[in-house]
């Protein structure tokens, strides 16, 4: 065994996601616990979307970084509820984000009670471009390479983007 | 991992975890509690998850269809992504109802070897479209029903389903307002796609009785806490299909949208369910306990 200078909760918190790689799973705010214990470590994650396959490479990532930096027992747990929103994405992650070229998500919809409002036809939310900061941008499509994001293209510059949607 | 060569970073790891494709994945569950509720009867809840996870795993087998014929790159991302989701909820509502049987059975037991008499989805979900505007339809009416059932679901007296139509409500808000654009974009188009969406709504309606109409399973869980009865959905869905359907300027469907024509809920299907689980389980019965 090699020897720790990490705590196991250091080095899950360093893995980047497969998918945004530019952010770490801290920044994504998807790692809810981690625990060592003579058994060995429990690293707790709750899934972005159901479907997300990044998921299951998030795990094997979490083992592999894990087991390199010297914790050869470890396993990685769901835990669903409560369900991941965006507004878990730190201040950095946000930051990293919009460096890359991907418009941030803004805040997550709060609902009032009684049933999912419906949306139909343009909405103004909010989306400034990520390149020249132009301050109202619109949607091409509400899905993009990945569940999370949707392509939107600025009026100003004419640049199409990337923006994580706010859930 | 590279972030600018997509295939190297794709290639340039020793192990198989890229590979995320076929069976043998990790249990989408793991290490969530998996006691259940007290005093729910183990083979009801079993069925009940059933019938929720079919209707997304077939569901969300005829939206793979549509991938390569989707008129264009924009809507084939987004049908994937909504085919996506839904197998996602369909592997987390298999892996539930799996362990509420306590028969041992996992997600890919359940998707791959059950035969079409022990699928529960509603007829909706296997329903074949003919043209891009039935998709959009049934997608339409799908998802605004799905909402509603997953929105109420999520204070179910059993915690795991409860979790999983929470998740869900996000994702399937997402569902509705895509199919919902879809159809007042038609509708309210041309005179020949106001036509098709008419023609596709109206091929669509008679299955929306199925809907609604409750299972003996249900109604016992329903009084338990633990599931939602599905004739309380009619309201909410109706008031959805009547707003979207009066701003694509199309007319409420004069076929009537009852007696429910399917019973799905009990294992009978219709040739479509066979065509697809053909496709579907056909690799996976040809090479029993592959994994890949």
């Amino acid at each position: 065994m090699s020897a720790r200078t990490l705590t196991a909760a250091d080095v899950a918190a360093t893995v980047t996601d497969p998918e945004l790689p530019m952010l770490t799973l801290a920044e994504l705010g998807i790692i809810r616990d981690v625990t060592e214990s003579a058994e060995g470590v429990v690293v707790t994650i709750t899934p972005t979307y159901s479907g997300c396959p990044a998921m299951e490479a998030i795990r094997a990532d979490l083992l592999t970084a894990l087991r390199e930096a010297g914790f050869e027992r470890a396993e990685v747990r769901t835990a669903l509820a409560p369900a991941w929103t965006t507004d878990w994405i730190s201040e950095s992650g946000r930051a990293k984000l919009a460096e890359a070229g991907i418009a941030p998500p803004g805040p997550a919809p709060r609902r009032a009670a009684g049933p999912v409002p419906l949306t139909l036809g343009v909405r103004d939310d909010g989306v400034a471009c990520p390149r020249c900061a132009h301050p109202r941008t619109e949607r091409i499509t509400a899905f993009s390479a990945t569940a999370c994001r949707e392509l939107r293209r600025c009026p100003a510059c004419r640049e199409p983007f990337e923006h994580v949607k706010a859930i | 991992m590279s972030f600018d060569d997509a295939y190297h970073s794709l290639t340039d790891h020793d192990d198989d975890a890229r590979w995320a494709y076929g069976t043998g994945f990790a249990d989408p569950l793991a290490g969530v509690p998996t006691a259940l509720p007290e005093g729910v009867d183990r083979a009801d809840l079993a069925a009940y998850c059933l019938m929720l996870g079919d209707d997304a795993l077939v569901m969300s087998h005829r939206l793979q269809q549509w991938i390569t014929r989707a008129p264009e790159i924009e809507d084939e991302l987004a049908v994937a992504n909504i085919g996506l989701d839904l197998l996602g909820q369909a592997r987390l509502l298999l892996t539930r109802a799996g362990e509420a049987e306590g028969a041992g059975r996992g997600e890919d037991e359940l998707a791959y070897l059950r035969d079409p008499g022990d699928f529960r989805n509603v007829w909706l979900a296997e329903r074949a479209d003919a043209d891009f505007g039935q998709l959009v339809a049934r997608l339409l009416v799908f998802s605004t029903w799905r909402l509603a059932l997953l929105d109420r679901l999520a204070t179910s007296g059993d915690p795991v389903l409860a979790a999983i139509a929470a998740k869900g409500v996000k994702e399937v808000s997402y569902h509705r307002e895509y199919a919902a654009g879809w159809v007042v974009r038609l509708g309210d188009g041309t005179d020949l796609s106001h036509a098709r969406m008419q023609a596709a709504i109206d091929a669509v309606w008679p299955l929306t009785g199925e809907l609604f109409a409750p299972h003996p399973t249900e109604l016992r869980l329903a009084e338990q806490g633990v599931a939602v009865d599905p004739s309380e959905l009619r309201d909410e869905f109706d008031g959805v299909l009547t707003e979207v359907l009066r701003v694509a300027t199309l007319g409420r469907p004069t076929v009537p949208a009852g007696p429910a024509p399917g019973r799905g809920r009990d294992g009978v299907h219709g040739d479509e369910l066979t065509e697809i689980l053909d496709e579907m389980q056909g690799l996976a019965r040809a090479t029993p306990g592959g994994a890949w």
